[in-house]
């Protein structure tokens, strides 16, 4: 198939009539569960046990149940957390960046990839707290006048972090919530059932798609892509601060900000692909999610994993140009020491593989696609392992030097964090439309004035 | 379905369509009249003749006075209220403060854009619109383009209303009436009985939470720990105590014993060890004016502030107490003496002898000569 790239490609394929759009999105809404539905959150939600239970176990018997040790005392659960951010990021870009920048294909992909963030941040901010070991006094991390005369220190970019997640997952959510109003309006209106109406209509805050209304809301839209672009480019930079202004070989880079913003999109557009895949072929909307976002999509995964790359790169040049001692036996202990086989699962899943994608038929095909976006996610997650323990586990004095293996608990946390994480994810796909409808209408063909020619330019 | 109109409203079923009416409604001198459009139709501001959205000053008022607050918040925490050193950085290290700001900036910047469009700029929640669950809500939530025109503008006649639309052609037209206004009583059965339901819940688990949940194993805040506490049973040892009795001839740190305790008139006694120096004098006025002059008075002259409720003691200024050595003013006060007790709980060895060099000091001042007159002067002319 060959794609004219000198026109705007059409967003929807085949049938748009506006009507048939909302009953495609909202029918998953209106049907009972069927058969793979309840087989695949059967799993998700043992998974999601699994994890609670291991929890549990660390609540009630302490953080030693977990593999860290000193060194290694940042271990699965600061991985998981960076790992879980990172998803995130790719939600708040295709919903805000793009937005900006006048990318129209974002529509149909925009509703999900936000859901995705949410809930990403979701399962990124259980791992602090539990990694504290007693987080029932998380309250401590927020600044109240207390009877101890403290307050928290402004200056550690741990607290830097409780600002910045807590303020992205607010923005995050009220982004996706005023996108929702008038989805909600529309679900009100067409249903039958009584229960749902009351639900829909105090979602729907009585929304009347009046225009005196639209005005105001495009303009606050606007406004929240323009805060939350800012946003989400400093949230991996807090969280990069964490590691970047401590003074251990390996993290004491000033590369780390633009190189972990540019990981945290490139595994994000990852997983929202990997989703992405399953929800069009289920739910059979291939002519709203086409594969042209696909392939728009693989091109930001290509050219994120080449930033992440040079990201690498520059580390290594970095650790030889400083002529630092500790830094260079860290990157060299990094490649050809005990933890070599995590590296070179890195380099090839976000280096190498990502590299199909110059590939226009590769590109466009699903089942390979499918492939090589999960494993950069692995090798996303893989990244941050590579960082925090191979750094960690031999730092300067080599008495303490010590390895790290993670325990049951630790893998199971993990399992339980993609469980929270899926089964979030399936129950948004049956309760919410997954396609932002009203967004989606403005822009179908002949949805505008014939003086804008029928074609959107704004 | 009351008999008070709300207004007329016409369906309309391209946005062309709906542009040209709305910019011919707005021509006809209508005010009050909306366009209601299942997602916002490009170039219907102008059409309406609506003014551009002011909800920017909004977000950037807010936005500003929240880092401006912030600022100044961190300043007064870690500068002002308690003052915290952090790697040798000053106390208002304004680059480790930008993160922070910035986040501050952005999450009130959006909770104010919020709250303001939903609850100013638009008014909601209002669920009992007079539009809502009318056929032509229904129709412009899907794919139609509506324009209603309110009964309250000054130009609204019902029927030349209507023949204005129906010169726009529409596909429909519809009379929106007001809706029946229910009123629900406050003491309904059924109120009632969520009432109760939702505070029997509430204190129930707020009782559980405090008094089972939080003294559960994980949240034993420490006090639950492998010792024995003070004052508390044990059954490990024999006599069931589980606190030890010292070893026979345990000293307490510091204990140096007295030898000369208990008796009237000891045949020796110590020496002062401390000089009358300034500060010696200093401590030695501080204690002697706390634990000495309420019976002794300010001047060791016997005048006691009591009045009378404890007998007075005498001068400490004869002949008899000037001419006592340091070391048996030392044993008085340690041994006590007739009425007077024993002050070795409180006042310790050094300020004890501070006290005496002070009596020493106002024993010199009562019985002054002339030639201490002069060594003043001498001493002052310095």
């Amino acid at each position: 198939m060959e794609v004219d790239y000198s026109k705007e490609l059409t967003l929807i394929e085949g049938n748009s009539q506006l009507s048939e759009l909302d009953r495609v999105i909202a029918l998953p809404m209106d049907q009972k569960p069927d058969r793979l539905f309840k087989i695949v959150i059967s799993i998700t939600s043992s998974m999601l046990l699994i994890g609670v239970v291991c929890v549990g176990l660390t609540f009630y018997y302490g953080i030693g149940m977990w593999g860290n040790n000193q060194p290694v005392g940042w271990a699965f659960g600061i991985i998981n957390f960076v790992f879980w951010v990172g998803i995130g990021h790719a939600g708040t870009l295709i919903s805000a960046i793009l937005f900006l920048l006048r990318q129209k294909w974002r529509t149909g992909i925009a509703r999900f990839a936000e859901a995705m963030t949410i809930f990403a941040v979701i399962c990124a901010g259980i791992f602090p707290i539990i990694h504290t070991g007693r987080p029932w006094l998380a309250g401590y991390l927020i600044p109240y006048p207390n009877d101890h005369g403290l307050w928290v220190n402004f200056v550690s970019p741990l607290v830097w972090d409780v600002f910045a997640v807590s303020t992205y997952f607010t923005v995050s959510l009220l982004f996706w919530y005023i996108g929702l109003i008038p989805d909600f309006a529309i679900l009100r209106d067409k249903t039958t059932n009584k229960v749902k109406k009351v639900i829909y209509s105090v979602f729907s805050l009585g929304w009347r798609h009046s225009n005196r209304h639209w005005q105001h809301y495009e303009k606050a839209y606007t406004i929240f892509a323009g805060l939350a672009t800012p946003l989400v480019l400093s949230v991996h930079t807090v969280v990069s601060f964490d590691f970047a202004t401590a003074v251990i070989p390996g993290w004491h880079t000033t590369i780390f900000p633009p190189y972990f913003v540019a990981g945290a999109i490139f595994s994000g557009f990852a997983m929202v692909v990997t989703c992405l895949l399953f929800l069009r072929k289920v739910f059979h909307i291939e002519h709203i999610i086409t594969m042209n976002h696909l392939d728009n999509m693989n091109k930001i995964i290509l050219v994120t994993s080449l930033m992440v790359s040079y990201g690498y790169m520059m580390e290594y040049f970095m650790a030889w140009y400083s002529g630092n001692h500790f830094e260079q036996f860290v990157f060299i202990n990094r490649a050809f020491g005990p933890y070599a086989w995590a590296y070179w699962t890195m380099i090839s899943c976000n280096v190498l593989l990502p590299q199909l994608f110059w590939i226009r038929k590769i590109r466009r095909s699903i089942p390979i696609m499918l492939f090589i976006v999960i494993f950069v996610n692995v090798g996303m997650w893989f990244e941050r392992f590579v960082i925090i323990v191979t750094s960690l586990h031999k730092d300067f004095l080599p008495s303490s030097w010590r390895m790290y293996t993670p325990t049951l608990v630790d893998l199971g946390i993990l399992m339980g964090s993609f469980g929270l994480f899926f089964t979030l994810v399936l129950l948004f796909t049956r309760t919410l439309p997954v396609v932002s409808m009203a967004e989606l209408k403005a822009v179908a063909p002949g949805a505008q004035p014939s003086h804008h020619n029928g074609v959107n330019h704004d | 379905m009351t008999n008070k109109l709300y207004g007329l409203a016409a369906l309309f079923d391209t946005p062309d369509k709906i542009i040209h009416s709305a910019e011919a409604v707005k021509t006809a001198g209508y005010k009050k009249f909306d366009v209601n459009t299942p997602y916002p139709v490009h170039g219907m501001d102008k059409a309406m003749g609506l003014k551009p959205s002011t909800v920017g000053f909004v977000t950037l008022f807010f936005g500003f006075s929240a880092a401006a607050f912030i600022l100044f918040f961190m300043w007064w925490t870690l500068a002002k209220n308690y003052p915290l050193v952090v790697g040798g950085k000053p106390y208002f290290p304004l680059p480790a403060f930008i993160p922070i700001t910035f986040e501050t900036t952005v999450l009130i910047g959006s909770l104010a854009t919020f709250f303001s469009i939903i609850a100013l700029y638009f008014s909601l929640p209002t669920n009992s619109h007079p539009l809502h669950d009318s056929e032509y809500m229904k129709a412009v939530s899907i794919d139609k383009y509506g324009l209603i025109i309110e009964a309250e503008d000054l130009l609204f006649n019902k029927t030349q209303t209507e023949a204005f639309l129906r010169s726009l052609k529409p596909v429909s037209i519809e009379e929106i009436y007001y809706p029946e206004k229910v009123i629900y009583p406050l003491f309904a059965p059924k109120f009632i009985f969520f009432l109760i339901i939702v505070s029997i819940m509430v204190s129930g688990s707020t009782y559980i939470t405090l008094n089972t949940l939080l003294d559960i194993t994980p949240y034993g805040w420490m006090s639950i720990q492998d010792r024995v506490n003070p004052q508390t049973k044990s059954e490990y040892f024999s006599d069931g105590f589980g606190m030890r009795k010292p070893v026979t001839g345990t000293v307490a740190r510091g204990f140096i014993p007295y030898p000369y305790l208990g008796q009237a008139l000891p045949k020796e006694v110590l020496t002062n060890p401390l000089l009358p120096t300034e500060d010696i004098i200093a401590l030695g006025k501080k204690k002697f004016n706390t634990f000495c002059s309420p019976c002794h008075g300010y001047t060791a002259d016997g005048d006691s502030r009591l009045r009378g409720q404890f007998p007075s003691p005498p001068t400490l200024h004869t002949d008899k107490v000037r001419n006592y050595a340091d070391g048996m003013i030392y044993h008085i006060i340690t041994n006590g003496q007739n009425a007077m007790p024993s002050y070795a709980y409180q006042v310790t060895r050094e300020e004890r002898w501070a006290i005496i060099n002070y009596i020493r000091v106002l024993q010199r001042a009562k019985n002054a000569k002339p030639t201490d007159l002069a060594e003043i002067q001498k001493e002052s002319r310095k």
